[in-house]
């Protein structure tokens, strides 16, 4: 069992983060870190990985400056080698650009299956994995909460407004785990010690025979035009408790229609 | 000179810094008020690979110097002293006696268990009636037979003595040639441990008395030499006063923080209570405190890991540092006034937290004579 898991190096949602004033896109040098969200991702695959008694989970990223740390991480929790993208011309790659450097980065390596967050948590558009199953010619499965194999085809609890569907997919095929599906390992010191030396092959455009118009702000179809800040929330609704404050609570939730 | 950690040691700070953040802090004030060991915790700690971290990887430890041990403590001790003890104590006074002076046997039986967290063990050095005066030990072990010893006895204030996962304790008794430890597994009979004590701070770390009355074990549960037990476990407290050192540094950070934080959203007489230097010195008393016990911890663990001497190093930091640590914890509850006495307030448990740190593993004075007889005093 092979897995490729898209692991997305992002600036440190712990310090501020700033957006270019021109593309509005957010400005991404210096250290960058696995977002966490693609944590559980990486936890599930080595979880599968092992429970197939077997394989390899590889990591695909695309980052700016051949950045690595983030993908140490991950590499720290048991990965077992990493393919980066990275070059100049992929600055101002919209979603789908991204894309098409990832499933290119994926077929570099033979795989089973491939696994992303849903969305990554510094761009939110949460449609680069169908766009990578859709170049790929792979079944997608959304919102996955829980992933069993069963020989050739995985069993796939998919996340839904009211519950969840049980899908069966053949494999290969793309899946998006949701956040909180698995609890992701906290990389041991042997961990971090073993990914200094783990391979990470560093790839530029023309490695994967893409050409800068493709990619890039040059090739990208999707541009941010504008920019606004997000509505303060409004304060609250105290309702002061007499004896009676749930019937009050009752109606204001009946007006919205939620019971 | 160099005061650059590896960066391999920078990203495990980083990775025991989120461990503590997610799994301790949130509950921090729960297994205080309730005085609750956190198992869970524990196990989590366990599979991270923080107990066999200093030990050989055919151990199943991480093979890494005693350093990388000390980062871990300190990111502990920044959100909870008793999760940072119960892991120095593991390493210190649980693994490390069988490491550096058990049997290949003993080895091969206990450490891959205590490395993985599976389960801790217990080092059993004082008594009701005595513990800076270690090599005074009223426990007895008697030979009885060809192969069999029976020992009777009482330890006192023994860390992780208590818990659902003790698999043993290493205990120094008398014999006719001298103070000599033994390894009493769990469940051994007549070995009993007593409820738990009620301590001033470290309540989610596990202390109990534990009494041996007609112990049966057999030689090969000598742990070392017989009649060396009591120059062993000298060894073994070196080693563990560079790891309280390590916890009060991370102890004194978590003071400077909290009161950093506090004096700039406090207000009193128009104005955050930081701006007024008898709560701003203290604040920056507490930074000097850290940069000076970093380097003293630091500086001991850098001897112990180049191979030398280090005794009066450890000494010096255990010292200083655990003085410091109740200096900072006083001053932070100051500065927290009404609210620091308040039991749920982060400071308040520090300031209960800090006191055992001048007390165990050697008190004050015991530092102080070792530094003395160093002087030729
Ligand atoms: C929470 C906790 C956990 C502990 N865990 C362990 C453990 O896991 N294993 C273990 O073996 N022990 C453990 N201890 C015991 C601890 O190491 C001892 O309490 C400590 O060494 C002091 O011994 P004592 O309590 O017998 O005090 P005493 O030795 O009776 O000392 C009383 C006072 O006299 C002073 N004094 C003694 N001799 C001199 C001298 N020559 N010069 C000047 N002053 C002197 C001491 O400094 C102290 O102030 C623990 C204690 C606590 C509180």
């Amino acid at each position: 069992m092979n897995i490729a898991v898209c692991v997305k190096q992002i600036p440190d949602p712990a310090a501020p983060g700033r957006l270019d004033p021109n593309t509005f896109n957010l400005v991404r040098e210096g250290k960058l870190v696995m977002d966490d969200s693609d944590s559980y991702g990486v936890e599930m695959a080595l979880q599968l990985v092992d429970r197939a008694g077997g394989g390899e989970v590889t990591l695909i990223s695309m980052a700016p400056n051949g950045e690595t740390s983030g993908l140490r991480t991950a590499l720290a929790m048991g990965a077992a080698k990493a393919v980066l993208v990275s070059d100049p011309a992929l600055g101002g790659s919209d979603a789908l650009s991204t894309a098409k450097v990832l499933a290119a980065a994926i077929l570099r390596n033979p795989f089973d299956m491939v696994i992303t967050a849903t969305e990554s948590t510094d761009g939110y558009t949460g449609t680069v994995p169908v766009q990578i199953a859709e170049i790929l010619g792979l079944p997608a499965v959304s919102f996955a909460k829980k992933v069993t194999l069963d020989g050739n085809k995985a069993m796939i609890e998919r996340q839904s407004e009211s519950g969840y569907d049980e899908v069966a997919c053949e494999l290969p095929a793309v899946v998006s785990v949701t956040a909180g599906v698995v609890e992701p390992r906290y990389p041991s010191f042997k961990g971090i010690m073993a990914a200094k030396s783990k391979p990470i092959e560093t790839l530029s455009l023309s490695d994967l025979g893409l050409s800068a118009d493709q990619v890039g702000a040059a090739g990208a179809r999707e541009a941010i035009v504008s920019l606004r800040k997000a509505e303060a929330r409004q304060a609250g609704q105290i309702i002061e408790d007499d004896g009676e404050a749930f019937a009050k609570i009752i109606e204001y939730l009946e007006q919205l229609k939620v019971v | 000179m160099d005061f650059e950690l590896s960066q391999e040691q920078e990203s495990f700070r980083k990775v025991v810094a989120d461990f503590a953040e997610s799994e301790i802090r949130p509950y921090v004030a729960k297994w205080d008020e309730e005085k609750i060991f956190p198992l869970d915790v524990v196990k989590k700690m366990g599979e991270m690979g923080l107990f066999g971290l200093i030990f050989p990887e055919e151990y199943g430890g991480s093979g890494a110097d005693f350093t990388t041990l000390c980062i871990a403590i300190e990111e502990l001790a920044k959100v909870d002293s008793s999760v940072a003890i119960t892991l120095s104590a593991g390493v210190g006074l649980g693994a490390s006696p069988i490491y550096h002076f058990g049997s290949d046997e003993q080895k091969a039986t206990w450490l891959p268990k205590l490395c993985s967290g599976e389960i801790l063990g217990a080092f059993g050095l004082t008594e009701p009636d005595g513990g800076s005066d270690a090599g005074s030990t009223t426990t007895k072990a008697e030979k009885v037979g060809e192969d069999e010893w029976l020992i009777n006895g009482a330890k006192a204030y023994i860390t992780n003595s208590g818990t659902e996962i003790t698999g043993f304790i290493v205990v120094t008794a008398d014999t006719e040639e001298g103070v000599t430890a033994f390894l009493v597994p769990y469940g051994t009979p007549g070995l009993v441990v007593e409820p738990p004590y009620r301590k001033i701070g470290w309540h989610a770390s596990d202390t109990h008395g534990v009494v041996l009355q007609d112990v049966r074990v057999t030689s090969d549960s000598i742990v070392g030499t017989i009649g060396k037990g009591f120059a062993q476990f000298l060894a073994t407290l070196d080693e563990g006063r560079i790891a309280i050192a390590a916890l009060a540094l991370g102890l004194i950070q978590g003071c400077r923080d909290e009161s950093v934080s506090y004096a700039q959203s406090r207000h009193a007489f128009g104005g955050p209570i930081g701006r007024y230097q008898g709560v701003s010195f203290k604040c920056a008393d507490m930074d000097v405190d850290v940069e000076v016990v970093r380097n003293l911890v630091y500086k001991a663990a850098w001897l112990r890991d180049s191979g030398r001497p280090f005794k009066r190093e450890a000494a010096i930091a255990k010292l200083y540092s655990s003085e410091a640590a109740m200096r900072a914890a006083k001053d932070a509850v100051q500065i927290f006034g009404g609210a620091g006495y308040m039991d749920e307030t982060p400071v308040a448990r520090y300031y209960r937290d800090a006191k055992i740190l001048e007390i165990g593993e050697g008190t004050s004075e015991v530092q102080r004579v070792v530094l003395s007889r160093m002087l030729g005093l």
